[in-house]
C-alpha cells in the first residue's frame, strides 16, 4: 500500500507549454478564461483575462464539484463524467478532465457558443494529455531517484517552526 | 499529493481535519483564520447546513513561510463530522498529504471518536493510502470541560499504536512536546510499536490550535524532504 498521496511538480518549460496550448484555445474560442485545477484542488495556471473572483477557492469549488460529479457517475453505472458543462445568464463553463488528474475549466460569455467551445477544446485536452501524461511519469520516475526540492532540509525547516 | 510550482515558486500540500460530529474540526480553522495576518492567508470557505453543520468540506489557504525560496501554501480542510455524509468525506481525502484527527474529549464521546477513527482508516486504505506511513496527528479539543477523560485513556482508546515491524525504526523515540513519553517504544511484551503525536486544546479559545498546525505542517514538509 502506499504511504500516501505522490507528489508532483512541473518546471517552467512544462508551464510555458502549457500556457502556450491555453492561449492558442483562447484565441481559437473567443473564451474569456482557462484554469487548471488539480484534483485535489490546488490551482495550477490561469490563462486569459485574469479572474474577478478568488482563485484558490474557485479551485477548490471545482476538484470538489468533479469529485461529486465522479461519484454521481458511478452511482448511475458510468466510469465518470470526462466533461461538466454549467450553464449560467450571461457566464457559462465547461470542465474537462485531462489525464484523469487535472481539471481544465474554460470559462466564457456569450461572444462565443457552447459548439465552438466544446469543439475547439478537444485539440487543447489531446494536447494538455499528453503533456500532463509526461510530467506524471517523470514525477513516478522521480520518487525512485530520491532527489527532492527539500531533501536534507530538515534544519531548515525545524527553524521555519520554532 | 502535494504540488511543487517551479514557475509560481510555491510548494502546496493538503492537511484535512478529520473526526467526530461537533468535535470542533471547523473551530480550529476559524481560529487559524481570526489569528493570522490577512495577507497570509485566503477567503474561509464553508459548504454548511442552515444549522451550520458542515455538509461537504471548509476549507482555508495559508501561507506558512518560505523554504530554499518557495512559498509554503497549506490548504486545510475539514470533512462532515456526521457519518451520513460519508460519501463526501471520502472525497476531500484525496491527495491528502497529512491527517489531523479532532477528538473530542468527552467521556460521552469516546464511542464517537472510536467510530470516526475506524472510519478514516477505512476511507484511506479504499484510496490505498497507508495512515501509519504518512503524518498524521491527533488533538485532543475540549480539554477544559469537566467531564474530559484523561489524557491517558484517550490515548489508550484512540491512540494505542501501531507495530513497528521495519528494525531500522525500532529504536526508542521520546515525544518532543511532552517530557517523559515515546512516539515510539517497545512494549514489556517485546513488541514494537508508534503513536502519533498527539496536542491538547480548546479550539474554542484558540489553545492548542496552532501547536497542531505547526505540528502536521512539519511532518508534512518532513515527509517532502
Amino acid at each position: 500500500m502506499a504511504a500516501g498521496a505522490a507528489s508532483w511538480s512541473f518546471t517552467e518549460d512544462d508551464y510555458s507549454a502549457i500556457t502556450d496550448s491555453l492561449q492558442r484555445f483562447l484565441g481559437e474560442s473567443n473564451a474569456r478564461c482557462a484554469l487548471l485545477v488539480d484534483r485535489a484542488g490546488q490551482l495550477v495556471a490561469t490563462v486569459g483575462e485574469p479572474p474577478n473572483f478568488d482563485p484558490t477557492a474557485f479551485a477548490t469549488l471545482t476538484a470538489a464539484d468533479f469529485s461529486a460529479n465522479d461519484q454521481l457517475a458511478k452511482l448511475i453505472g458510468e466510469n465518470d463524467f470526462n466533461s461538466l458543462f454549467h450553464q449560467g445568464e450571461k457566464e457559462s463553463m465547461y470542465l474537462a478532465d485531462i489525464a484523469r488528474r487535472v481539471i481544465l475549466v474554460v470559462l466564457f460569455d456569450n461572444r462565443t457558443t457552447l459548439g465552438l467551445v466544446r469543439l475547439k477544446m478537444k485539440t487543447t485536452v489531446e494536447e494538455l494529455n499528453h503533456l500532463f501524461t509526461a510530467v506524471f511519469e517523470r514525477a513516478r520516475d522521480a520518487r525512485h531517484s530520491q532527489t527532492g526540492l527539500l531533501a536534507g532540509a530538515e534544519d531548515e525547516i525545524d527553524k521555519m517552526f520554532q | 499529493m502535494s504540488m511543487i510550482n517551479y514557475a509560481s515558486k510555491e510548494i502546496n500540500c493538503k492537511i484535512v481535519y478529520y473526526g467526530p460530529g461537533l468535535g470542533g474540526k471547523t473551530t480550529n480553522l476559524e481560529v487559524v483564520y481570526g489569528k493570522v495576518t490577512p495577507d497570509t492567508r485566503g477567503k474561509l470557505i464553508s459548504l454548511a447546513t442552515e444549522t451550520e453543520r458542515t455538509l461537504f468540506f471548509d476549507f482555508l489557504p495559508v501561507d506558512l513561510g518560505q523554504i530554499r525560496g518557495f512559498k509554503t501554501r497549506f490548504h486545510l480542510y475539514t470533512v462532515p463530522g456526521q457519518v451520513y455524509y460519508n460519501a463526501s468525506r471520502k472525497l476531500i481525502l484525496k491527495g491528502v498529504d497529512g491527517i489531523v484527527f479532532v477528538g473530542d474529549s468527552q467521556v460521552e464521546r469516546m464511542e464517537a471518536n472510536q467510530e470516526a477513527m475506524q472510519n478514516l482508516y477505512d476511507n484511506m486504505a479504499e484510496y490505498g493510502y497507508d495512515l501509519t506511513k504518512m503524518p498524521f496527528v491527533i488533538q485532543y479539543n475540549k480539554r477544559d470541560l469537566p467531564n474530559a477523560a484523561p489524557i491517558k485513556e484517550l490515548q489508550a482508546s484512540m491512540n494505542p499504536g501501531w507495530e513497528v515491524t521495519e528494525p531500522e525504526k525500532q529504536k526508542v523515540t521520546p515525544d518532543p512536546n511532552h517530557p517523559g513519553e515515546n512516539l515510539i517504544e517497545q512494549l514489556p511484551t517485546g513488541e514494537w510499536i508508534e503513536r502519533a503525536p498527539y496536542f491538547e486544546a480548546v479550539a474554542v479559545t484558540g489553545e492548542g490550535v496552532f501547536e497542531t498546525l505547526r505540528g502536521i505542517s512539519k511532518a508534512v514538509l518532513k515527509a517532502l524532504s
